[in-house]
């Protein structure tokens, strides 16, 4: 049964945009399928939650390719947590894209709705793999599935967007990851992912260097400096693609790639042993402060979420590379609550575009008087994204810092606390000039995004307080992974 | 019976379908004939791989006459393979040259346009089946006058001195290849390439071996166009007629690797070939230089055939680079991708052929908005174009997985490298059309006017089989290494 299960979610969102795409002529009816599959999506990824907390990580093959390498799908905790966070937020992005989209008179919705969909399925393959081959495949798929939504506009700005997207994610995955994935398996003779890793005595700490920093750079999503440009190209797509696939799906299934590549592929044991890593901890280190210095200067909100994005993405980097018990744990929860913080941000950007047509942080000032609760909701993710309390955000850093200190670099905690204060440099002015500055031309009357965006908005503020006073499912998850 | 006269019928059942095509000269009748021949050679050939599968060598006497006087046909795993390939490209090939032709060759002309078609199926098939060094030749001038005559064909003037070109290049590489067939008689006194493989060890050392060996190798050179022997390609396929680059650029330049390979493994053996003559060095450098510099350059064309005969020249080099490393998984490569290429480059040429018969051209700048005015015929395009890039899930990444595989077990590792960015190139030339068919506005308001079926379905039938091949790998992979193994250990 649950093995069936692993295919159908896979296979569900795929269904989801065939039906999207028949019922194109009736926007209402298209939407409902949306809502219905996301829904059906979530019941599904819910059904897998008991046995993977039993200890049990049920697998299928499907098809086997190359002899030796099949495509097979497997659930384990950490593609659990990522299934379960990208499900729940498809179904808030949906809800949220209705407002937006109508709200904003965007073309093609239909195309929109389906490509999403596609990328949703691509998204689920990731976090189901079995092994690294089929890892590879569902992370090209989500490259060429988001393409179409990042050039959505088919202006020439979304024609350059779409070339850095897909030049940088498609150069570094054909260029490095491919060629790790085909090492591997000429070193270990299988791509499978097992606990402990595969990789154990089969070559030289140097080789181990260089296989971690081609699968690290390769994996372009997860934006380590200097392959990040994308990201902020992407930013040309309408808000909820964004939100949903540059906040949680496409930059997620980066960040998780390398957590599970490190956990499964290389094990804990045999990174922490030899220290052939260690360059990229300091990369990572360097793109978390350089991506937050850089989105100091940044004037367009979106762009500087991205630089925020690229900046919080290092920290699971960092997480992964320490490869210690509360590095590991730190970064599958910052996973969830960055997850959840950032695509609050998002929305609220999204919002203040529909509502008061505003992309730049410098008009924003008295927007808090017609916008109060967009403009709550983004200081509260502010904070989470910060890390203070009483939000999310605080525990992942925590368990990150800790990692930190276990593994005896005191930098990087300062780096982790130095980030802090930047995160709070160029976040908490937005909310707070929006209620305290005196705006130019703005009235005080109420003026709110659509209905469906702030409904959207509230359910992840919710969530980003609600997770720092029962983090407990999402430890319990992450806590697995180095038992 | 019937069944043991397979190896003939592959060869004579095109021959007399042309005559008959001549002979009738009426344009539909001469493609049905065509397309009944080539589907009869379609069934011959994969008859002959399932007995050869099943029960090993086919040997065949031409006329009853033994080897040293008669001909021999010998059909083995690979080129069983490679007949396999031939046929079936050229059967899906002329289900779409039907409203091509129509289209591009004046009426008058169909008919020996399709007498030429079946000439050159009948050289390419023959060029692959037989053990007869010299008969070989022969075929080899079948196919090539008659694929000079198909080019020039082509609507566009260039089409004559493009053919012109291909003429002189082919004729001389055929000249060498003759030359090097007639020192390695003069040496060992048999033409039959059984015999010549036992005899030439022990002569291997001489000048003439030697040299009977390198005008071998270079006219191979010329025909299969290796870098910088490949200057007749680009214009040959860009101004040919539609179907004709297809049919082309899916078969011609393969039967001539076929060739090489043959001549490489089973006649002067790997000791000599890859190990005594610098041959091995020698691909390994063409094949690196063809795969960057034509991937290079196939990104500034603007005339689309162009660019994929551009894209073929280096993907010839991704061929040659398998050879180059000399192991039996860099061969397994070499004709896993033989048969690959030619799945993706039917599909592309098929897809453009397609678009020229809608719109007339098949320059970059014309393909505004075909993404939606011609969503089937771009969604073939883009699953050959994936295919190319390598992005798994298609044929075109099962090829590179077992090249990169190849080389890195061998410990060749600028050769990864540079099939890597061979496949960064293709992203780039590839994705310029995708970019263009779907993001560019087109100059006016245009309507949806898709292809005929008749040329969409054979379009999809080769993306769909380069996505089939992408996943269900047994009969290209399984044939390719246990072809490659054979090749390596016993003489045909």
């Amino acid at each position: 049964m649950t093995e069936s299960a692993l295919v159908w979610i896979v296979l569900t969102p795929l269904v989801g945009a065939l039906a999207v795409l028949l019922t194109g002529r009736w926007p209402n009816l298209r939407e409902a399928v949306s809502l219905i599959t996301g829904g059906g999506l979530i019941a599904q990824v819910m059904t897998l939650i008991s046995p993977v907390l039993a200890g049990e990580s049920p697998s299928i093959l499907l098809v086997t390719p190359v002899p030796g390498v099949p495509l097979a799908l497997q659930i384990e905790p950490l593609g659990l947590l990522f299934a379960l966070i990208a499900a729940v937020l498809w179904v808030a992005t949906t809800v949220y894209a209705i407002g937006y989209m109508r709200g904003h008179g965007e073309q093609h919705q239909t195309r929109f709705y389906a490509f999403f969909a596609i990328a949703i399925s691509a998204t689920m393959g990731v976090a189901l793999a079995q092994n690294l081959f089929t890892l590879f495949l569902f992370y090209e798929l989500l490259t060429l599935s988001t393409y179409p939504l990042v050039t959505h506009a088919g202006t020439d700005e979304a024609k350059r967007g779409g070339r850095v997207y897909l030049g940088i994610l498609m150069g570094t995955s054909m260029g490095f990851l491919l060629l790790a994935v085909i090492w591997t398996w000429h070193l270990a003779g299988t791509t499978g992912f097992h606990p402990g890793g595969i990789l154990a005595g089969k070559t030289s700490p140097l080789v181990l260097g260089v296989l971690y920093a081609l699968f690290a750079f390769g994996i372009g999503k997860a934006a380590l400096m200097p392959f990040h440009r994308w990201l902020p190209a992407a930013m040309v797509a309408p808000t909820p693609v964004s939100a949903l696939l540059h906040a949680v799906a496409v930059v997620k299934a980066g960040v998780f790639a390398i957590l599970k590549i490190t956990i499964y592929i290389f094990g804990l044991d045999l990174l922490s042993g030899t220290g052939a890593t260690t360059p990229i901890l300091w990369v990572a280190a360097i793109t978390i402060i350089g991506a937050s210095l850089i989105a100091l200067h940044q004037d367009n909100l979106k762009r500087r979420l991205a630089y925020s994005t690229i900046s919080q993405l290092s920290y699971v980097v960092l997480g992964a590379v320490l490869a210690n018990a509360a590095g590991i744990a730190g970064a599958a929860v910052h996973i969830a609550t960055h997850a959840v913080g950032k695509i609050t941000l998002f929305f609220c950007a999204g919002a203040i575009l529909v509502a008061a047509h505003k992309t730049r942080v410098s008009e924003l000032d008295g927007l808090g008087r017609q916008m109060p609760i967009t403009m709550g909701a983004f200081l509260i993710a502010s904070l989470s994204i910060a890390g203070l309390p009483p939000t999310a955000g605080l525990w992942g850093k925590w368990y990150l810092s800790l990692g930190a200190l276990d593994a005896g670099y005191g930098v990087l905690a300062g780096v982790l606390m130095l980030s802090t204060l930047l995160n709070i440099a160029y976040l908490l002015p937005i909310p707070l000039r929006a209620f305290f500055a005196r705006g130019t031309d703005q009235g005080e009357q109420w003026h709110e995004a659509p209905l469906p965006c702030l409904v959207a908005i509230c359910f992840t503020t919710i969530a980003c307080v609600a997770l720092f006073f029962f983090p407990e499912p999402v430890y319990q998850l992450a806590s697995m992974l180095v038992r | 019976m019937i069944s043991e006269q397979l190896p003939a019928l592959q060869v004579v059942v095109p021959l007399i379908a042309a005559a008959f095509c001549l002979v009738l000269a009426r344009p539909l009748g001469a493609w049905l004939i065509t397309f009944a021949a080539s589907a009869a050679s379609m069934a011959v050939s994969f008859l002959m791989l399932n007995t050869v599968m099943d029960s090993g060598v086919i040997d065949y006497t031409f006329g009853g006459w033994a080897a040293p006087f008669g001909i021999a046909y010998r059909v083995d795993l690979v080129n069983a393979y490679v007949l396999m390939i031939v046929s079936t490209i050229s059967t899906v090939v002329s289900v779409f040259a039907r409203a091509s032709v129509t289209s591009e060759i004046e009426t008058h002309n169909q008919g020996f346009f399709y007498t030429a078609w079946l000439l050159c199926l009948t050289g390419l098939l023959g060029i692959t089946i037989t053990g007869d060094a010299f008969n070989l030749f022969v075929f080899l001038e079948i196919s090539s006058l008659s694929s000079y005559a198909l080019i020039a064909m082509g609507a566009d003037r260039r089409a004559l001195t493009a053919a012109y070109q291909y003429l002189i290049m082919g004729t001389i590489g055929a000249t060498f290849i003759l030359i090097g067939v007639g020192l390695l008689y003069a040496l060992t006194g048999t033409l039959n390439m059984l015999d010549l493989a036992q005899r030439l060890p022990d002569v291997a050392n001489t000048r003439t071996a030697r040299t009977g060996f390198a005008f071998l190798t270079v006219g191979l050179g010329l025909k299969i166009a290796l870098f910088p022997l490949h200057l007749w390609l680009p214009n040959a396929y860009a101004y040919a007629p539609s179907a004709v680059s297809a049919f082309l650029a899916a078969t011609a330049t393969k039967v001539a690797v076929y060739v090489l390979l043959r001549f490489v493994f089973s006649v002067f053996g790997v000791e000599f070939a890859l190990g005594a003559m610098p041959l091995a060095l020698g691909l390994a450098i063409l094949g690196s230089v063809a795969v960057l510099s034509a991937s290079t350059i196939a990104i500034f064309q603007q005339n689309l055939k162009r660019m994929l005969a551009y894209s073929s020249v280096a993907q010839i080099g991704y061929l040659a680079l398998g050879v180059s490393l000399a192991t039996p998984a860099g061969l397994t490569a070499t004709l896993l991708h033989l048969f690959n290429h030619a799945l993706m480059k039917g599909a592309l040429f098929v897809a453009l052929g397609c678009i020229a018969w809608r719109i007339g051209s098949s320059r970059l700048q014309d393909f505004a908005g075909l993404g939606y005015r011609m969503p089937w015929t771009m969604g073939a395009f883009v699953v050959g174009g994936l295919s190319l890039i390598g992005i798994p899930l298609t044929a075109g990444f099962i090829s590179k997985w077992h090249l990169i595989l190849a080389a890195l077990e061998k410990g060749w590792w600028p050769i990864t490298v540079v099939i890597i960015a061979g496949s960064l190139l293709a992203v780039i030339y590839v994705w310029q059309v995708v970019e263009r068919a779907y993001l560019a506005k087109p100059p006016a308001e245009t309507s949806r006017a898709e292809a005929p079926a008749s040329m969409l379905i054979p379009a999809w039938l080769l993306a769909i089989a380069n996505l089939y091949f992408g996943l269900h790998t047994d009969l290209s992979v399984g044939i390719a290494s246990r072809a490659a193994a054979s090749l390596f250990g016993v003489v045909p």
